[in-house]
Parts: C-alpha cells; structure tokens; sequence
C-alpha cells in the first residue's frame, strides 16, 4: 500500500525537486521563484495569445519529432533534423521565388512540397550511405547537419540574398521578402496562430497512418524488428532503410517550410548559425519525440508541452530580466529529472519489493515499441 | 507515453501551484514615473565586450533617466520578433532593435505599433516606416585608421585579420581596415572562419596567420577573445573593434576603435520626444564622435605612429582621405 | 603551390593536431562508456561545465593544474549523476544525454554571466612542452613534439585505453557488459558497478576535453565547445569503437580544419568559397567512412538499460 502511494508520490516529488533546483537558480540570480514559475506557465498557457505563440512554437517541433519516430520504428536514428529542416527551407524558398505569383491555394502547397521535397534529399544521402556503404547514421547526420548550415550561409549570403542587402552593404544572410501569395494564413483572429500548426498535426497524423495502415509502413516497422527475418520475408531492407530516413527528413523539411512561410518578416533569415533559424527545432524534437514515446499522435502533446515549457522561459526571461541561459539550464533539468521520475518509481518499487524478499518477475523488454531502445525498458 | 504523463503531472502541479500563490505577476514591468521606458533586444550577452555591450553601455551613458528592459541572446530570429513585438504590446516607449538580421521582422511589426519608436541598426535605411529609425556605424572609418597604423607597427607588413561569417559590419570594419593597411604598404590576409562563437577556431586562424608571418592582427565579433589570446600569448600587436578591447590583452592592444552609440541615440531620442517617431537614418563616426579610436596606454606605441593614427583621423574627418568603401 | 610548401605543411600538421586534441580527449571518453553499453549523448555539456569550472579556479586563484584538477573532478561528478539516471534508475539514455548537455549548456553560460561577464583572459595557459631531443629534429619535431601537455596526454592515452580494453579484468568486463550483460551477469560481474566505472571514467574524459579548451585558450565564453561534444560522439562511430580509431578520426578532423584554415590564410581558397569550404571536415569524414568500412558491429547492449530478471 505505501508502495503504491510512493509510485503516485514521485513524479510529484521529481517534478518539485526539479523546480526547486530551478527556484535556487532564480534565487541566486536575485530573481522571485514564485514570479519565475508564474511567469513560466502564464508565458506558454496564460492568454489565447500565448496559446497560439507556443503552439507556433510546438510545430517544428512536432514535424521534426513525428519523423524522427517514423525513423526510429525502422531502427535509425535521425539528429539530423537541423540540416534537413534548412534544406527543406531552401528548396522551399527557391520554390517561391520561382511563381511568386501563383494564387496561394496554389503557392502554398508547392512550398510545402518544396519542403518535403527538399528535407527529403537531405535525409536520403545519410539512408543512403548507411544502407549501401555501412556509414553510422549517427554519424552521417551530425555531419549532414554541419554541411548544412555551410551551404545555407553561401546560399543566403550569395545567389540568394536580397537585392536590398547589398544595397545597403550589410550582407546579412537573408533572402527578399517572398511573396504573399506563400504567406500562411492566420487562422485564429488576433493572434499569430498560422495555418502550418494544422499541418503540422495532420502530418503527424499522417505519420501514423503511414506506419501502422500501409504496407510501407509495415515494411519499415519490420526492418526496425528485425532485419534478418524481413530480408527472409522477402522485405527489400536497403530500400527501407533509405525510406525510413527520406521520409524523417521530409517532415522536418516542411517544418522548414512552415518556419520560413509563418515567419513575421516573410523572409529565410539567419545570424549565421543554423539556431538562428531553426530555434534549435531539429534538435528540441528529439526530445519531443521522446517524451511521446516515440508514437506520432503522442507527440502531438508532448511537443505542445515541451514547446510550452520553452515558449514559458523565455517569458520568464522577459518578466525576470533574468540571462536567457537560465531558462535553458532550467529545461535541462526538467528533461532529465521527468525522464528519471518514472524510473525512480520502479526503483523505489524494486527496493520495496527486495526488502519484503519476494522477486519480482520482470520481463525484459522486447523489441516491441522501440527497436532503438533510446527510450526506458518496459519493466 | 509514461515520460509524458509524468511531464502532464509535472506542469499541472506547477500550474495549480502558481495560480494557488497570489496574483498574476503580469507581463513586462510598466514604465514607471518620467523615466523613459526603453527596451533593447540583442542577439548575444550584454557584457560580451564586442556588439551587444556597445548598446548597452550606451544607453547607460545617456543624459537622461531610462528605465530599460533587456533581452539579450536571441541570435534566434523569430525570438528576437517576438520579443520586440511583446515590449511593443506591453507599451514601452522607444525598443532598440539591435540587430541587423532583425530587420526583416521588424518591418512586419513596426506598422502595428504606430505610437512605438523602434530604432534599429545596424541598417543604414528606415525600409520607409515612420516609425523606425536607423543607425549604423561608419565601422570603415576606423578601420582604415587602424590600418594605416598596423601598416606602419608592422616591421614584416603582413597582417593577419580574423573574421566570423562575412556579414554586417564585420565586413565594413575589415574593408576599411585593408584598404588603410595597403594604403601603408602591407599585405593583408583575411579569414572568415564561418562561425561567429568558435574560439578554437578563432585561435587556430591567429596561429596559422602567424606561422604566415604576420606580426600585426586584428578581427571582430565574439570569438575574438580566443585570438586575442592568441595575440597576448605571443606578444602581437592587436587592434581591436566595437568596444574597448584592451582588457583582452592588455600588452598588446594597441587601440579599438569604439563605438559610441549615444552621440547618436541623443538626436533619435530628441526628436522622439518632439514627436516624431522615426523616419531618419544616423551614422556614428570618427567627424560626430561616435567613433572614437581609444589608444591603450599600456601599449608602447611609438609618437610617430601614434601622430600618423591622428593625422589619418584627422583625414577622414575633414574629407580628405577616403576609405574607399 | 605555397601550401607544398614544407614549413607550411608542418605548421599545418602541428595547428591539426591541436585542433584535434579535445575531440580525442572526449571521443576516448565515450568510447569506454559506449563499450560497456551506455551512450552518452550529453558530453558536450559535461565539457562546457568542466571548461567553465576549470576557467573559473584559474581565474581566481591563477593555478593551471588546480584547473585541471577541478575540470576533472566536474566529469567526475558529472558521471556520477548520469550513471545513476542511466544506471540505477535506468533511464532513457538518449534523452538523458541530451537533458544534460542543455543543463550544462545553460548553467555554465549562467555562471559565466553571473560570475564574470565580460570575458577575462587566463593570466596562465598550457605552454607548449618541447620533448628533449624529438622536439629538435627538423620539420618532424616542430610538427609532433612541441605541444602542451594535453596533447601529449590524449595521445599517450590511445594506446592506454585499448590496454585498458584488452588487459585488464575491468576493460574485459566493460566489453562483456557491453555485449551482453546477461551472460555477464551469470557469471557473476556486476554489471551495475562494471557500468558505473565506465561512465565515472569516460565523463572525466569529457571533463579533461572541457578543460583542455580552456586551458590552451585562455579564455572562456558561453557555448564554448560548439557542438564539439556530439562531433566526438559521432567520432566513435568513426572509429570502431576502437581508440585507434577514434584517434584516426580525430587527427583527420583537425586536420581537415587546419588545411582549410591554412588555405584559406594563404588566399587560395577566396572568400566567395570561404563557405564551401567550411564544409569540408563534415564531408571528408564522411567520405573517409565510405571509404574504410566494412561492416562493424557496435556493442550489442548499447542503449538497452540492464535489468536483472
């Protein structure tokens, strides 16, 4: 019985260690805790405006993360979301330079191609490269990632730079503002809630459909299985691999889109750096992806909740005046102690359990919901 | 999908937890008494001694009470927007944009707030919005001086410049500074590492450039610190830009050339207070003194060199030498 | 061309082999923790907080090897804290790593601003250590034998890894767990204390990365290492999981680096390129990879918290 009241006490218990770890921080920068966690959850739920900015938030994060969960299901694993989310954005740019005067029933949708198109490519080469050459994806992602943010500056500061840029002789690396026939309609009045974050949901939507009603998809959850039984079963598993990574970084590469095309200044722009772009977003997906257990319709609110909590520190950094690199230390605690919490519960059930001398029988996990194994063992 | 319940748990607790102590904290603080409300969004730290610094130091130096918000590291864009267009709604009074590549956004989002100045650099046009104004730092000027000066110290004439990704005014102090480096017989060689944060990058070009033989260097941006470092460590002469970088190297420094936005942001802020709320572009220079080269006394320049910096200044101001930027 | 040219070749190999040192130090360390079935996502992090540490002890009390003593201490605790999330209370891995590469990210930055806030140079580095006799031989010895310290240490440590590895019952038991921690189990290796050891070691790897930035540099700023952290992990990929390999791919990085840096002072790679060529380490490992692999087998618990049934 007690056992039972601890497993229901500690993620409450996690969840407040953690916070208050985050509270010594504001402490000792001479900020209020109780303002900070008011700011924080009043900065991402409070109004129907912060609803919409953390939702916008929340939707590269849950394209990035819905594909990295189609990748994982096959066995592979995608940090490449950084640079795939730049191609996609690129190609999508070029795409609406190329008809800026298309009608936007027509122009938004060829954005969105471009996007899919072009995070496509980029998740390919790594498939590729695995599948046919043995190259670790791990590796050839990472890399991916740093070729990436090269050619978006030699792009964004060369053959696509806005004319004005030159003109004025600062050479930031942003292209001309695109067309507003590409522009994502708002479609909550009065907010900055755009169209894109219902793409992103029907995308991740989608991604499950994928996964679990085709056959292609049950040709990549095979592979992610085991890849020797679905060679035998006839499963071309080269392809799939290949697949698998195409398709991960196809919906990152829409999120490239929907950056770009639900931006306010309507222009790819950067300091430099892909962060300046993406926010981070091919990277904060993972742990998106994560946190919903690596199942596209769970994403859906846990990049909500993850992008909320983002969405709130910088709110906090606002209210507080406080450095921004607090709210990012804040976040890394969070992660790690909700990620800890489940586990500890089995830990204090374990300990619980040894004390009274009875064993309990806890199968290995199986390979049956995560074929990686990057999230925690069902025991 | 456990870790996520637990996530659930986790913010529901703090929700109730919040909205069970007191009072909503509110949003940005409301201005108070006469002092002006003012906000600054920047891309990097406040006291990074480079970009940010100079803005901030500014607005401290001004003649007057402000009360001013910050929020600084938002090289992420979209972040940068939405933070100038929060201060905006929260009614501060005049939000310095400091950041070229927030340009873009900014014209989305001045139009919106037609009671707000928002003075943006470093940009030398106000894209046509009246309530926008500019400011950018004629960065050539003293990087010519510094130049010539290089030129002259440098007994091998090979200088060595370290730069980030070519962009901004980076590229217009470094122009500047080539063209008054070759001006006084050197040959310069520059490098854009590509990053604007890698240190050991950084480090790595100074050292490559003095294995080149350079015996003078300079460079810009946040990454500078590592080769300056670099420059202390093998005792080189170093000229610095964007805010005094003496304390670097402080045998080495040679002079930075300074910049001193509030020469300028008195006049932005004069005419906001008679009303008008934007609409001009400002340059800062060595002529209106918001550029100024501040010589390090710990370094033991030689008078002669040391006139020739103030000869060339001299020059620039009054017309007759030119940068050729 | 100029770049033929000897002195610039060796001046090249010697920025190379700098340049590599912290992806060696780091890439060694994950190499031991990935062995024993544990992949660490977060030693980028761990490095910025050792790196932070570490420039903060010399700061104040102007002592490089009390320095690197904190550095290493920091991954010390640092792998601790994740062996007990991974470990004890089994814990995703990945999503681990990565919650502590923001915390470090985010607190050494906070503690920087906090603390120092505009950045101050180290009175003292890492000088260079010209090893008597090698160091004198030409060309050769300025490429090799005149570096600091730590480099002379990551090298050192290749070779003592892989006897570390191969010759000890506590490398042989980190292989067992890595492969199959059933069968280790049964035959009565702990593995909880075997994995412990291998993270606690391979984090202060991490750490000595951190503080080896630091030290040589002198100087300290938020962000620091850059995403060097995850290009290490991806070294161990590179390498086999072997510490030669890992030392192969860290040596072709820096000096990857150091080529395009050096072209690019010499003015043949032109600044309309300078982009472009950025690219190159990323593209060249990769095409290095294509090139050498035939097909490894990783750890075959790697990720798979253990638990004993």
């Amino acid at each position: 019985m007690l056992k039972k009241l601890a497993g229901a006490f500690v993620p409450l218990l996690a969840a407040l260690v953690a916070f208050a770890l985050g509270a010594i921080m504001l402490l000792a920068v001479g900020a209020d805790p109780i303002e900070g966690f008011r700011a924080l959850i009043s900065g991402a739920f409070g109004s129907s405006d912060r609803l919409a900015v953390t939702a916008v938030r929340a939707t590269p994060l849950l394209l990035v993360g819905a594909g990295i969960t189609i990748a994982f299901r096959a066995s592979v694993v995608n940090i490449g979301g950084e640079g795939q989310i730049v191609s996609g954005a690129l190609l999508a740019v070029i795409a609406a330079q190329a008809f800026p005067d298309a009608p936007p029933v027509v122009l938004i949708p060829l954005t969105c191609l471009a996007g899919l198109v072009g995070g496509g490519i980029w998740g390919a080469i790594p498939g590729a490269l695995k599948a046919y050459a043995s190259v670790n994806e791990i590796l050839s992602t990472i890399m991916m990632n740093l070729i990436a943010i090269q050619l978006m500056n030699y792009l964004l500061r060369g053959p696509l730079i806005d004319p004005l840029e030159i003109e004025a002789g600062t050479r930031i690396p942003q292209t001309e503002r695109l067309s507003d026939n590409a522009a994502l309609p708002i479609i909550w009045n009065g907010t900055r809630l755009h169209l894109g974050v219902l793409i992103a949901i029907l995308a991740a939507v989608m991604a499950w459909v994928i996964l679990w009603r085709t056959p292609l998809g049950f040709r990549l959850r095979a592979v992610g299985h085991s890849p020797d039984a679905a060679r035998a079963a006839g499963i071309p598993v080269k392809r799939s691999i290949v697949t698998a990574l195409a398709l991960s970084g196809s919906l990152s590469g829409l999120a490239g889109t929907i950056l770009v095309f639900g931006s306010e200044s309507q222009r790819m722009v950067t300091d430099g750096s892909s962060a300046g772009f993406t926010g981070s977003a091919g990277f904060n997906g993972i742990v998106a992806a994560l946190f919903g257990g690596l199942h596209p319709l769970w994403t859906i609110p846990s990049s909500y909740l993850f992008g909320g909590l983002l969405t709130g520190a910088t709110h906090l950094q606002r209210v507080l005046q406080v450095p921004a690199a607090l709210a990012v230390a804040l976040n890394g605690i969070i992660v790690v102690f909700v990620v800890s919490s489940g586990r500890a519960r089995v830990w204090i059930e374990r300990i619980g359990n040894a004390r009274s001398q009875v064993s309990t029988a806890t199968p290995e996990a199986g390979h049956s919901e995560d074929p990686a194994n990057l999230t925690e063992a069902q025991s | 999908m456990k870790t996520l319940l637990k996530l659930l748990t986790a913010l529901l607790t703090l929700s109730l937890f919040a909205a069970a102590c007191g009072s909503d904290g509110g949003d940005t603080a409301a201005p108070s008494g006469d002092a002006l409300s003012m906000a600054i969004v920047a891309p990097s730290a406040s006291d990074d001694l480079a970009f940010t610094q100079s803005m901030v130091d500014a607005i401290a130096a001004l003649d007057r009470d402000v009360d001013l918000q910050v929020t600084d590291g938002t090289f992420v864009v979209e972040e940068a927007a939405a933070a100038v267009r929060g201060y905006a709604e929260a009614g501060v009074s005049v939000i310095v944009v400091h950041g070229t590549q927030f340009g873009g956004s900014l014209a989305e989002i001045a139009p919106d707030f037609p009671n707000t100045s928002f003075l943006w650099g470093t940009a030398t046009d106000t894209q046509g919005l009246a309530n926008v104004f500019a400011y950018y730092p004629a960065a050539d000027e003293g990087g010519y001086v510094n130049g010539v000066m290089a030129a002259a110290l440098s007994a091998a004439k090979s200088i060595g410049v370290v730069g980030p990704v070519e962009a901004g005014d980076a590229v217009a102090y470094i122009d500047g500074f080539a063209a008054g480096a070759e001006a006084g017989g050197a040959e310069v060689s520059i490098v854009y590492t590509g990053s604007f944060g890698d240190v050991a990058l950084a480090q790595e070009t100074a050292e490559g450039h003095l294995a080149n033989g350079a015996d003078v260097m300079t460079g810009s941006a946040q990454m500078v610190a590592g080769a300056v470092t670099v420059a202390a460590q093998n005792g080189v002469a170093w000229f610095g830009t964007q805010a005094n970088q003496t304390d670097f190297g402080p045998s080495v420094v040679v002079a930075s050339q300074v910049y001193h936005w509030e020469v300028v942001l008195e006049e932005m802020l004069a005419l906001y207070d008679a009303g008008t709320l934007g609409g001009t572009a400002y340059e800062i220079t060595l002529e209106n003194g918001g550029l100024e080269i501040e010589f390090n006394d710990g370094f033991d320049l030689s008078d002669d060199i040391r006139t020739l910096g103030e000869e060339t200044i001299a020059g620039i101001i009054d017309g007759s030498i030119s940068t050729g930027q | 061309m100029e770049f033929f040219e000897l002195s610039v070749l060796v001046a090249t190999i010697a920025s190379g082999i700098r340049l590599s040192t912290p992806y060696l130090l780091a890439g060694l360390g994950e190499t031991i923790g990935q062995r024993s079935g544990v992949l660490n996502l977060g030693v980028d992090g761990v490095m910025m907080l050792s790196a932070w540490f570490a420039y903060w002890t010399v700061l104040e009390h102007n002592n490089i090897w009390l320095g690197m003593l904190v550095g290493l201490l920091v991954g010390l605790v640092m792998g601790l804290i994740y062996a007990f999330i991974t470990v004890t209370l089994g814990a995703a891995q990945g999503i681990s790593g990565i919650g502590i590469f923001l915390f470090g990210l985010g607190f050494s930055d906070l503690m920087f601003q906090t603390k120092v806030g505009t950045p101050r140079p180290l009175r003292s580095t890492l000088g260079e250590i010209d090893i008597p006799l090698l160091a004198d031989i030409p060309k050769v010895g300025e490429a090799l034998f005149q570096h600091h310290i730590l480099t002379y240490a990551a090298f050192a440590f290749v070779p003592a890894v892989a006897w570390f590895l191969h010759k000890t019952t506590l490398g042989l038991n980190i292989r067992a767990v890595g492969e199959n921690p059933q069968a280790a189990d049964s035959l009565g290796i702990s593995v909880v204390r075997t994995r412990y050891l291998a993270i606690l070691i391979g984090n202060t790897f991490a750490g000595l990365a951190g503080a080896a930035l630091v030290l040589r540099g002198g100087i300290f700023q938020p962000n620091l290492t850059q995403g060097l952290g995850f290009i290490a992990v991806a070294l161990v990929y590179f390498g086999a999981w072997r510490p030669t390999g890992v030392m192969a791919g860290a040596i072709l990085y820096g000096l990857v680096q150091a080529s395009v840096l050096k072209l690019k002072i010499l003015q043949v790679i032109p600044r309309s390129a300078s982009d472009i060529a950025s690219m190159a380490p990323a593209i060249i490992t990769i095409v290095a990879l294509v090139i050498i692999a035939g097909r490894v087998k990783a750890p075959a618990a790697l990720t798979k918290p253990f638990s004993r049934h």
